[in-house]
């Protein structure tokens, strides 16, 4: 327990004693590690708001007809999930991992902006409550999609502005969180630390960090713009004025396709951590992983126009889009490479954390795959706006993002809280959630095919046996999650009982800084920089 | 925290700050951005501005080009639009006239101004219209009704392979909204 000895030499840093009692802890605290549980424990309540609205839409998709709720609140749903989901679950989640583990991973006692951190939490909350609450207002949430398209979404209710000034607030959170990983990273690493020392999840965030910055403020713009056409007067968008609907849809993919990328590239790096301490090898081209990633993120911006390929682009445009995406398609092959190689004649054990991220290497190369299908511009005008794309960005979201978080849960929840998981009944989450989400989203490309469009709450006889298998695997889905839950909790309460060791996995000290601190980690850690620095990892 | 480190922060936090702040900019720019390339490449042209002159063109009497024309008004504009005809054959390199109709169904005046698009639209550079209606902000009074003709020429140029060109109008109210 030196660490924690050490800690009450320093006594310049008010902070150095142990949290506040009661619910001021929370509310006032700027310790990272109370800031990442608050964003982890936040996003697993907005995975269920989300999933809700999930299970409401396949609910009325079990069978044609319209059911239970009516058009345009069905629309309403299909655009509050996914903004729920992506800006209230995703993203927070690696942000409650980046506050967690950077600190640790790269020797640093705490983020570089311990206050901004507090702030960019709370901005969160405001900014998610705000855009719930417009489920409540005449007119009703926004129901044009996540995309908010104009002239659609300019026929909003009351919620408009509301919806806007939320995505503000979600981006100035997002902004802010982003700047305080850059300075974490640039400033705070351990002496002898170097860049190409770190673990790949810090590179990967660091990476993502530098998307954000650049891209949450032109969604920012583009929503802005929406709001002065709405009330304004402008014409950004509006034809009558002289402006151009088409023009949104480019600006909003110039943020959109990166802002995909920020909820995939830290997936990246916590597959990147989590498999070799299983395969107990290597990560086989942790270079090539750092460049990979890079390139992927470049890559980003200058693909956006494939996710319209049948507004009227002319055909250069087409083909540059088109080869453009295409050539993503190769560090992300690399990525898969290094990953199945460092599996490769490895002494691999299959705990929870391991299933889950063998099933996102497979699962997201199938969604890889169904991408690369899309960036072929003339048969995308068959894929475009059907559930084909639905299949393809939910495989690369659900079985990849989602089950790389749960995995990230698994793999460090005994370090956070000293106590070993209920491996028996992770084992069978796990197992549960594989099954089921091939039910749910496999058919969906049938369908996708067969030409039925996504945002419709009613369709074609044809397609309702395929409907009714995805909203068995729906439910079957949705509820097995709810054993995650069981787990996280009964876990903080004592687990199996089985007291941790440091190091938790085998050698996992080897490959990362975290698994040199005690279990679970105390509130302050690395008060006094670590002497050694591990170097398995590359 | 030192003192140096916290300066360190302050320093790159500034500069991330303005980053974050030229790329709210960008989003702006590309507003001017677009319309250039779009200009470039003779992409999705939007109102034009005045009439070009008649510019005399050989008639090609051999080929015909169905020209269809469609009306629709944005939502809630009051007005009453359609075209004199549905569609009509011409010869590419002759200039025809054709009459549109629009009435107001309120009792008050009102502005709207129609947007003109052209389907398949790389065979918008070859259709040239020389007097039209959308040129202008038009002002309806109560009740008024119009007839507002568009006369237009299919540029012999135009490649073979379009048999059929879409001339569509939508009308929209800018009774409350003038500034353009």
């Amino acid at each position: 327990m030196s660490a924690v000895v050490a800690e009450h030499d320093d006594h310049h840093d008010h902070h150095d004693h142990g949290p506040e009692k009661g619910i001021l802890r929370w509310i006032i605290t700027t310790n990272h590690k109370d800031i990442g549980t608050m964003y982890l424990v936040f996003a697993l309540v907005m995975f269920f708001v989300g999933g809700t609205m999930a299970l409401i839409i396949r609910s009325e998709l079990f069978e044609p007809g319209l059911q239970f709720v009516d058009p345009n609140f069905f629309n309403s749903m299909t655009t509050m999930h996914a903004l729920v989901m992506v800006f209230g679950a995703v993203m927070p989640a690696f942000v409650g991992l980046a506050n967690w583990m950077i600190p640790m991973m790269i020797g640093a006692p705490d983020m570089a902006l311990p206050r901004m951190n507090n702030m960019s939490f709370w901005m969160l909350v405001a900014g998610v409550l705000l855009i719930a609450s417009t489920l409540f207002m005449e007119g009703g949430a926004p129901a044009s999609g996540w995309t908010l398209y104009p002239p659609l979404v300019l026929q909003t209710g009351k919620a408009l502005p509301f919806a806007i000034f939320a995505v503000h607030l979600l981006g100035v959170s997002s902004i802010m969180g982003a700047i305080n990983v850059i300075a974490t990273i640039f400033n705070m690493r351990a002496p002898g630390m170097t860049l190409m020392k770190m673990p790949l999840f810090v590179w990967t965030w660091l990476i993502t960090a530098f998307l954000l910055i650049a891209i949450m403020p032109v969604f920012a713009g583009a929503v802005t713009m929406l709001l002065t056409d709405r009330f304004f007067g402008t014409s950004f968008f509006d034809a009558a004025g002289g402006g151009d609907p088409v023009l949104y849809q480019h600006i909003f993919w110039f943020f959109g396709h990166p802002e995909v990328y920020v909820m995939i590239l830290p997936t990246f790096g916590v597959a990147s951590t989590i498999i070799p301490v299983f395969a107990r090898k290597p990560l086989f081209g942790y270079s090539s992983m750092v460049y990979a990633t890079a390139a992927i993120a470049f890559l980003s911006f200058i693909v956006w126009a494939h996710h319209m390929f049948t507004v009227g682009l002319p055909i250069a445009g087409e083909l540059y889009f088109m080869y453009a995406t295409m050539l993503i398609a190769i560090p992300t092959g690399v990525k898969v490479f290094n990953w199945t190689a460092t599996m490769w004649k490895g002494s691999m054990t299959f705990e929870t954390p391991m299933l889950f991220s063998i099933a996102f290497v497979v699962l997201f190369t199938m969604g890889g795959f169904t991408g690369l299908m899309m960036s072929v511009a003339p048969v995308d005008f068959q894929y475009h706006d059907t559930y084909f794309i639905v299949a393809h960005f939910h495989y690369t979201l659900v079985p990849a993002s989602v089950f790389i978080l749960m995995a990230a849960g698994y793999y460090w929840l005994p370090k956070w809280t000293g106590n070993m998981y209920n491996e028996k009944i992770g084992r069978l989450h796990f197992w549960l959630s594989a099954v089921s989400v091939n039910i749910l989203f496999f058919p969906q490309h049938f369908l996708g095919l067969a030409g039925m469009p996504r945002r419709i709450p009613d369709y074609a006889i044809q397609f309702a046996d395929w409907n009714m298998v995805s909203s068995i695997g729906a439910f079957i889905y949705g509820f097995s999650q709810l054993l995650f839950v069981y787990i996280v909790i009964d876990t903080i309460r004592g687990g199996t009982g089985e007291k941790v060791s440091d190091e938790v996995w085998e050698d996992a000290s080897k490959h990362s800084l975290e698994w040199t601190v005690p279990s679970p980690a105390p509130y302050h850690t690395f008060s006094t920089p670590p002497e050694r620095i591990p170097t398995e990892h590359f | 925290m030192s003192e140096e480190l916290q300066r360190k922060n302050t320093k790159l936090v500034k500069k991330l700050i303005i980053v974050a702040l030229l790329m709210f900019g960008f989003g702006y720019a590309l507003v001017p951005i677009y319309n250039v390339l779009c200009d470039i490449t003779g992409q999705n042209k939007k109102i034009e501005a005045s009439a070009e002159g008649e510019k005399a063109f050989v008639v090609d009497q051999n080929r015909e080009v169905t020209v269809e024309f469609v009306t629709s008004i944005n939502e809630s504009t009051p007005l009453d639009f359609r075209a004199e005809t549905r569609s009509l054959k011409v010869h590419p390199g002759q200039y025809y006239t054709v009459n549109f109709f629009a009435k107001n169904n309120l009792a008050g005046p009102i502005k709207a101004q129609a947007i003109p698009s052209i389907t398949p639209g790389l065979a918008e550079e070859f259709f040239k219209k020389v007097q039209c209606f959308c040129f202008e902000l038009q002002t309806f009074e109560g009740h008024e009704e119009k007839t507002m003709p568009v006369r237009f020429v299919v540029n012999p140029e135009l490649p073979e392979r379009y048999k059929t060109i879409t001339l569509s109008y939508t009308f929209f109210d800018r009774t409350n909204n003038t500034e353009n």
